[in-house]
């Protein structure tokens, strides 16, 4: 009571029980925070397991390179103090450190994981080590152990061998980000690939550069709507929004199978156009398995995610500054042009954003009806997963592309806000 | 521009029926493709196109086998099966900590906002192909890969963005006082929130549990990496079938799926025009 009757004297206000106010507060707040918190932290946790350590385990993957140390520590050790960039070969110590981390190896079973491993930097490294793992049982240790593996397979005796292994000796790499961006480690430091390996850094750009025209044809069909939407009245906008919002609710494969049936050279199109007469029954169009396919498809699978956008921003510019410029002698061009264009920008910005981040990222539709020409870099990297089985560099490609979408998803919160974004 | 004056010069009115031609034109592309799937799926052939018969509206060339080859093959029952088990169990998971979150996000006083905000709408942001890659090694790792836990957690994940969407934008709309009402008069904070608010903001709750589940129902990026064999759901059957060897029973299937999502466009739009309804009673 005497630290109450002091705080009174300071002229501060006493809350109910005695505290000052001040505290009293500041200690609701803190409940009420702790009480926010609480309600979040489950979903937060179940987020943080369920989806971001995966994301998290994909960026690690892009370097983790630690298959090669566990399987040759003492080799690693040895080839430190060789140098790669000369003529020589290691000397007998390495040889020998090789032998006898091989010989751990082959009792595991792990010689082959490792050769799969160097295998996809240097081709011919996963038979030379499956090789090796059989041979090293045979060899004696009282000869020279250099003389001996380049007996088995003269590949030992070349410098190259030893150099990617020095230089995939690391427990991390940088290897698997520098191959997705076509480069490769060399003892001179990172070089560009030889122009006939070059294929990802023209995927990325075939990627961005088909995007682009989806989001361009987008635009340009989607504009048209969604000025319609804003200027008729809303009984028959709301009709006319069933026919954008139907797709958008319907199925993406069912999407994409129908452009399948549609665009097939037996398919609808153009069978109606031979029967119209334009083409001749031999010189059906081939309009699927290539860029074609892709654009006209994903151009009709995004055609919403422009619309409701732009609809969204027309719908708050005011019909009377058209009437106002009008009657200020503006012609109809002239009006839309320069008053209403200008207004619409920030809808076609975002939607623009939009359309654009989720194109660069599919992956179903290019792979169905994409053919060759018109795949994207998401079908390389499901191809690395369940194919080549190389997961660093499809971990590599996923890590470039995470930091393209962003970067982009930065730009589309600084205009819009995420928050904003309207479902249907 | 709504309506044609009667002062309209000739090239206005050209204008006027030409703006409208094309965006027809525009709206026919949009609805063409799910409309032409439909009379196709009827196709008494095993053919991709209109038959004559078809087209001269011969019975005959219609029948509804395509249909009975997808309620009688195994192939797909399993994948409806699995695909009825998965989504429900998802959208369930998502709706519940979903709702939870967008609550507490609600309230006047949250640490980190932003923050917390930007990573519980990530696996939105995010490109299936890179969460699905994601998954896939961390879920090999801890043992859910190819098991139907792991494939509905990850469902689960990619639904919850747009139920904290929906939800929390139900919540900027409702009117605080009424806790501190349901407080005033007794009730305890989860009696005021299953008694006032939740049935405030249930149209919210809803339209984003339809979202959760079209996610989940209509996935197939993280369910080819995450499942295995036997998780095999409808889409997982129709990208299988797109890719290989591509059956008119996917026609069919799609139709079935073309109904559902009318039924669920119908369901959200009843819940949007009750929601505004209640948004507009509600004082404040």
């Amino acid at each position: 009571m005497t630290q109450a009757t002091a705080d009174q004297a300071k002229g501060s206000v006493l809350a109910a029980d005695g505290t000052p106010l001040k505290v009293s507060l500041r200690r609701a707040l803190r409940a009420q925070k702790l009480r926010a918190l609480m309600l979040i932290a489950p979903l937060l946790a179940f987020i943080v397991i369920a989806f971001l350590m995966p994301i998290a385990d994909m960026l690690f993957r892009s370097v983790e390179n630690q298959i090669v140390p566990d399987t040759l520590p003492t080799t690693v050790v040895a080839l430190e103090d060789w140098d790669a960039k000369g003529d020589a070969l290691p000397g007998e110590p390495v040889f020998a450190a090789l032998h006898d981390d091989l010989v751990v190896a082959a009792e595991a079973k792990t010689h082959t994981r490792l050769g799969s491993r160097l295998n996809y930097e240097d081709s011919g490294m996963s038979s030379l080590l499956r090789a090796a793992g059989r041979g090293v049982r045979r060899m004696s240790p009282d000869e020279p152990y250099e003389a001996q593996f380049i007996d088995m397979d003269k590949d030992w005796g070349d410098i190259e061998t030893w150099r990617t292994i020095k230089l995939y000796s690391g427990a991390y790499t940088d290897g698997y980000l520098l191959n997705a961006i076509d480069m490769q480690k060399t003892v001179d430091g990172p070089e560009l690939k030889p122009a006939s390996q070059r294929i990802y850094v023209m995927l990325f750009l075939r990627t961005m550069l088909l995007s682009l025209t989806i989001t361009f044809f987008t635009l340009l069909l989607g504009y048209p709507i969604a000025y319609l939407l804003a200027i008729l009245p809303l009984r028959t906008s709301n009709l006319i929004m069933i026919l954008v919002l139907l797709p958008f609710w319907t199925s993406l494969l069912v999407r994409t199978a129908s452009w399948k049936v549609l665009l097939q050279q037996q398919g609808v199109i153009n069978d109606l156009l031979v029967w119209v007469g334009l083409i001749s029954d031999a010189n059906r169009l081939v309009m699927i398995n290539n860029a074609t396919g892709t654009i006209i498809a994903m151009t009709h699978i995004l055609l919403p995610f422009m619309i409701l956008p732009l609809y969204s921003v027309m719908k708050t510019i005011p019909p009377s500054y058209l009437r106002a410029a009008k009657s200020l002698g503006a012609n109809d061009w002239t009006a839309f042009w320069r008053v209403y264009f200008p207004q619409s920008v920030p809808g076609v910005g975002a939607g623009a954003i939009l359309v654009f981040i989720l194109s660069i990222g599919y992956y179903i539709t290019p792979e169905l009806v994409g053919g060759t020409s018109g795949i994207f870099i998401s079908n390389r990297i499901a191809y690395h997963i369940s194919i080549s089985l190389n997961w660093g560099l499809a971990a590599a490609l996923a890590t470039m592309l995470l930091i393209v979408v962003l970067a982009l998803y930065w730009v589309y919160d600084r205009m819009v806000g995420i928050d904003n974004v309207k479902l249907g | 521009m709504a309506a044609l004056p009667p002062y309209a010069s000739t090239g206005q009115r050209l204008w006027y029926w030409g703006f409208r031609a094309i965006c027809v034109a525009v709206l026919f592309f949009l609805i063409m493709p799910i409309l032409v799937i439909i009379p196709l799926s009827f196709n008494a052939e095993d053919f991709f196109t209109f038959t004559k018969g078809m087209l001269a509206l011969d019975p005959a060339a219609y029948s509804l086998k395509h249909y009975q080859d997808f309620f009688s093959n195994p192939d797909w029952q399993q994948a409806l099966r699995n695909s009825v088990t998965i989504a429900p169990v998802a959208t369930l998971l998502a709706v519940a900590l979903g709702t939870l979150a967008a609550v507490g996000l609600s309230q006047p006083h949250v640490p980190f906002r932003g923050a917390i905000m930007a990573i519980l709408i990530s696996p939105m942001i995010v490109p299936l192909i890179i969460s699905a890659a994601g998954m896939y090694f961390f879920y090999s790792r801890i043992g859910l890969q190819g098991t139907y836990w792991g494939v509905v957690l990850a469902h689960a994940a990619l639904g919850i963005p747009f139920v904290i969407i929906t939800v929390t934008a139900t919540l900027v709309g409702f009117d605080r006082s009424l806790v501190r009402a349901a407080a005033n008069m007794g009730a305890g904070p989860v009696r005021t929130f299953f008694k006032v608010q939740m049935p405030l903001i249930l149209p919210g709750v809803i339209s984003g549990a339809l979202f959760a589940f079209i996610t989940s129902f209509d996935e197939v990026v993280v369910v080819l990496f995450v499942g295995s064999a036997a998780q095999k759901t409808l889409p997982w059957q129709m990208f299988i079938g797109l890719r290989e060897q591509i059956s008119p029973t996917i026609l069919a299937v799609a139709t079935i799926l073309i109904a559902i999502s009318v039924v669920l466009l119908t369901v959200l739009e009843l819940l949007r025009r009750r929601s505004e309804k209640l948004r507009g009673m509600s004082p404040g």
